[in-house]
């Protein structure tokens, strides 16, 4: 049988979808309200899928409470409340569409030493959301 | 294939404790879960088969049959119980909702006839849920 465990947190950030590879006005064509300059902001929601043998002395896969210290340490404290294209590194070249956020996200959260990650799943609002499992072949980073 | 999900809750009390571990140490890893006694969550268990529709009925299992087996099988056993205490299969156990999730498909995967259990989803709150899988997956 396989079991996997998902956990469900929330943050709170602005971004402004803007490709230095294009033109003024392909950026207003492609992202449209999203170019804004000034930006805008979500409320994300985050679940985090872990898989891997349930432990016969605590009956879990993971540790709820280290699972939760470690996605607030590598992505909830960096993410909430801030301006991810200003105060993510990962975004100051990379559009912060909630697709890259998804590998963003995944890339921190893949080094969970307690269980396999099989994958994210983020909303951005309540009718978008986006899945990532990592890529086949992708080195563990 | 196609998959069909039956979606039912119960509300039920546990605590996790490890009579191997020392005290000190099932408050470390149990944290506010090892209170001696208990706490409850409302349940949302989501039950996937997967099956071909009938060629007469166009179903690929009687949900009134299923209805009926939650019922009986789960909601009967684990609804308003203590499940430490209250429930055969979880005495000794803890009951963590990986191994109440692993129990529950114990208990449906045999029972299931016609189609094919394929996802046990439970909920123990909005922000946490496990999924068990057959091996066939």
């Amino acid at each position: 049988m396989k079991v996997q465990l998902t956990r469900r947190y929330r943050f709170s950030a602005s971004h402004r979808l803007h490709s230095a590879d294009l033109s003024a006005e392909e950026n207003r064509r492609i992202y449209g309200k999203c170019n804004n300059p000034y930006g805008h902001g979500h409320n994300y929601a985050l679940e985090v899928t872990v898989g891997g043998a349930v432990n016969s002395s605590t009956g879990m896969i993971a540790n709820l409470v280290d699972l939760d210290e470690f996605v607030q340490r590598e992505v909830v404290e960096p993410f909430d409340h801030r301006y991810l294209n200003e105060e993510v590194a990962a975004f100051q070249q990379t559009v912060p569409t909630t697709e890259n956020l998804c590998r963003e996200v995944f890339r921190r959260l893949r080094r969970f030493p307690e269980a396999h990650l099989e994958r994210i799943r983020i909303e951005e609002t309540g009718a978008n959301s986006f899945e990532y499992a990592g890529d086949p072949g992708e080195s563990q980073r | 294939m196609v998959y069909l999900t039956r979606k039912v809750e119960f509300s039920a009390s546990h605590v996790y404790h490890n009579p191997e571990f020392s005290a000190e140490e099932n408050r470390r890893v149990f944290g506010k879960c090892n209170n001696p006694h208990g706490h409850g969550h409302n349940y949302v268990l989501e039950v996937t088969v997967a099956g071909e529709p009938d060629a007469r009925t166009g179903m690929i299992i009687d949900l009134q049959e299923l209805k009926g087996l939650l019922q009986r099988e789960i909601l009967e056993r684990m609804d308003h119980r203590f499940l430490n205490y209250e429930v055969p299969e979880l005495k000794g156990r803890i009951p963590t909702t990986e191994t109440v999730a692993m129990t529950i498909w114990g208990l449906l995967e045999p029972k299931i006839q016609r189609a094919r259990l394929h996802r046990v989803r439970l909920y123990e709150t909005p922000d946490l849920f496990v999924d068990c899988f057959g091996d066939g997956r």
